[in-house]
């Protein structure tokens, strides 16, 4: 299936990713190339096949409610980028 | 045997090493040395570690001495180690071989690396790899590509290709690696060390960065299967933190390798030998099958016939997940972060797609992309949903052969370590190193790559795999092969500097 340049700047939009025209024109051309490879995949009947969502089945994994102790904050808050006190600091959200 | 030279300690495997250490005929400091040593002769030319953590591993070798005076060791007390940087180690760089994460230093470690730092596991440094574990060569670590040791001017195979390399280069007895589609197992093979991918769910996954969770396993490279079976134990079983991790109980690996594979029925996958494999890579495989027979096993050709869509599913599952999984570096809590240095012209979606931008390598925007769209509007059904029915089908498939075989031994890779750059611009070329890999991810089932001889001078791997949790019958497998050859004993002569 050919993926064309609009195609994969609603594609990087969805993925929140900014792509130089070079890119774009790559990524066109190789998602292109790979989607190919999927097509075999179109003609096996799956009808009525379950898909897999734990290899081994594992369904529904409980775990018993017990209080324990996080990150403390200042180990939470060591990688951040911009923090403001104890708090991660972020662009404005809202329009003014 | 004698105790070797201080200088040659490097060259010891991880059960020779434990014993010696046990004995109190060497220390844990003398060997650490040993290997730092061996890391600062010959790493400026394989580039096998990102970070080496040199005073760290001196400060756990001087403990791990005192513990085994103590006489409180265990089987891995004082012996080192490479870990993969794709798994978290508290206040150590976990980069991921990314930008994004070139600065991230965790507060935390990963459960396998916990697991083998209370045993007393020494950490000699941190692996290349390719960024997030998305390739099949290490070329796509945003930092450096690591080097064949048998040709450096050849790939290691990937993603754990710094893990595979420094095996093999002497600079590390074992590391720690991840495989999604292969990546323990093909850069073992590309390197001529013995590498096992467990059961999905033997190892927890907490603090591996997740690239694709549902096939994601944390797994050793070695030099050989008995040293493989004592660093299982050490991170196998069940771990609250990972949900998805089995509860089932945790054998004794090594009092499985009894040496013995007398009736093992082994089954040969025809469709793993397929047009377009090296010949000598079939050649050499072959040889291995017909030695395991002479050794005792039953081999009967069976069939997979979902082994062609494997390729196409595994494409469209784990892109899908890793663009679920790194959609949280948004550049605000952690990780590389776009700033536009005050100017205040940037708003909050523009910062967060320059940071994906700068902070992401090709591959990993390719994989992104692809499964963005796998999972968009419209053609979800026709990929997504179809690749996890397809998933079942080949799970069916490994299902129905493992009622007639004990096991099934194939080739790791069609090929062995090709040059750098060679397949760098063709996705597709470098996603078919990995067809005889990804198959066994599908399934979550566990696998081996075996040196197994070489092709033009580069090693082959051999790949057994069997049915969920038999990892003991696969590396008693191994065990009784290498009790029998020497391919897994080949040491490459490393070129000297400025050749």
């Amino acid at each position: 299936m050919p993926i064309d340049r609009e195609q994969v700047e609603h594609i990087a939009a969805l993925a929140r990713i900014a792509l130089t025209d070079a890119e774009k024109e790559a990524f066109a051309r190789q998602l292109s190339d790979i989607l190919d490879q999927f097509e075999v995949l179109q003609t096996l009947d799956t009808a009525g096949v379950e898909p897999t969502a734990h290899v081994a089945g594992l369904d529904t994994v409980l775990r018993d409610d017990e209080p324990a102790e996080s990150l403390d904050a200042e180990d939470t808050l060591l990688n951040a980028p911009r923090r403001r006190g104890d708090l991660f600091q972020v662009r404005a959200v809202l329009d003014e | 045997m004698s105790t070797p030279a201080a200088s040659d300690l490097w060259q010891l495997s991880v059960a020779e090493a434990s014993r010696l250490l046990a004995n109190r005929e060497i220390s844990s400091v003398e060997l650490t040395d040993a290997c730092l040593e061996r890391i600062a002769a010959v790493d400026d030319r394989i580039s096998a570690y990102i970070t080496v953590t040199a005073d760290i591993a001196r400060q756990q070798a001087a403990d791990a001495d005192r513990r085994i005076a103590a006489g409180d060791a265990s089987p891995l007390t004082g012996v080192p180690m490479q870990i993969k940087d794709l798994l978290c180690t508290n206040g150590v760089a976990t980069t991921c071989a990314s930008r994004m994460l070139a600065e991230y230093v965790p507060v935390y470690d990963a459960t396998a690396v916990a697991r083998l730092r209370e045993q007393g596991a020494v950490m000699l440094g941190k692996g290349n790899m390719d960024e997030f574990g998305m390739g099949s060569s290490t070329e796509n670590s945003a930092f450096f590509p690591t080097r064949n040791p048998w040709d450096t001017s050849r790939v290691p195979g990937g993603s754990s290709g710094g893990s595979a390399a420094a095996v093999a280069a002497g600079a590390a007895p074992f590391a720690l690696g991840t495989d999604t589609g292969g990546s323990i197992r093909q850069p073992a093979s590309f390197c001529g060390v013995t590498g096992l991918k467990p059961t999905y769910g033997r190892v927890s996954r907490y603090g591996l960065v997740a690239y694709a969770s549902s096939l994601d396993q944390v797994g050793p490279l070695a030099r050989d299967a008995a040293d493989c079976a004592l660093i299982l134990q050490a991170i196998a079983g069940h771990d609250p933190r990972d949900a998805t991790s089995l509860p089932d109980p945790v054998p004794d690996y090594s009092a499985a390798l009894t040496g013995d594979i007398k009736g093992l029925r082994l089954g040969v996958p025809r469709e793993y030998f397929a047009e377009g494999m090296d010949p000598g890579v079939r050649a050499t495989v072959t040889a291995a099958i017909d030695q395991l027979a002479a050794l005792g096993a039953e081999v009967r050709e069976v069939s997979l016939p979902t082994t062609e869509y494997a390729l196409a599913c595994y494409y469209i599952i784990a892109p899908s997940e890793c663009s679920a999984n790194l959609a949280r570096y948004d550049g605000v809590k952690y990780g590389y972060s776009y700033q536009d240095d005050g100017r205040g012209d940037v708003d909050m979606w523009e910062a967060m797609e320059r940071t994906r931008q700068h902070g992401f390598g090709p591959e990993v925007k390719r994989r992104i992309m692809l499964g963005a769209f796998a999972l968009s509007s419209g053609y979800y059904d026709a990929y997504y949903h179809k690749a996890q029915q397809v998933r079942t089908l080949i799970r069916q498939d490994f299902a129905r052969v493992f009622e007639e075989v004990d096991a099934l031994a194939a080739p790791v890779s069609p090929v062995t370590a090709f040059p750098i750059g060679d397949r760098t611009d063709d996705p597709v070329r470098m996603y078919l190193v990995d067809v005889y890999t990804l198959p066994v991810n599908m399934a979550g089932l566990p696998a081996m790559s075996v040196p197994c001889g070489f092709s033009d001078g580069l090693p082959v791997g051999l790949q057994l795999i069997g049915s969920h949790l038999t990892e003991g019958h696969l590396l008693n497998i191994a065990h009784t092969y290498q009790q029998a050859t020497e391919w897994h004993q080949q040491r490459p002569g490393i070129p000297h500097r400025g050749r």
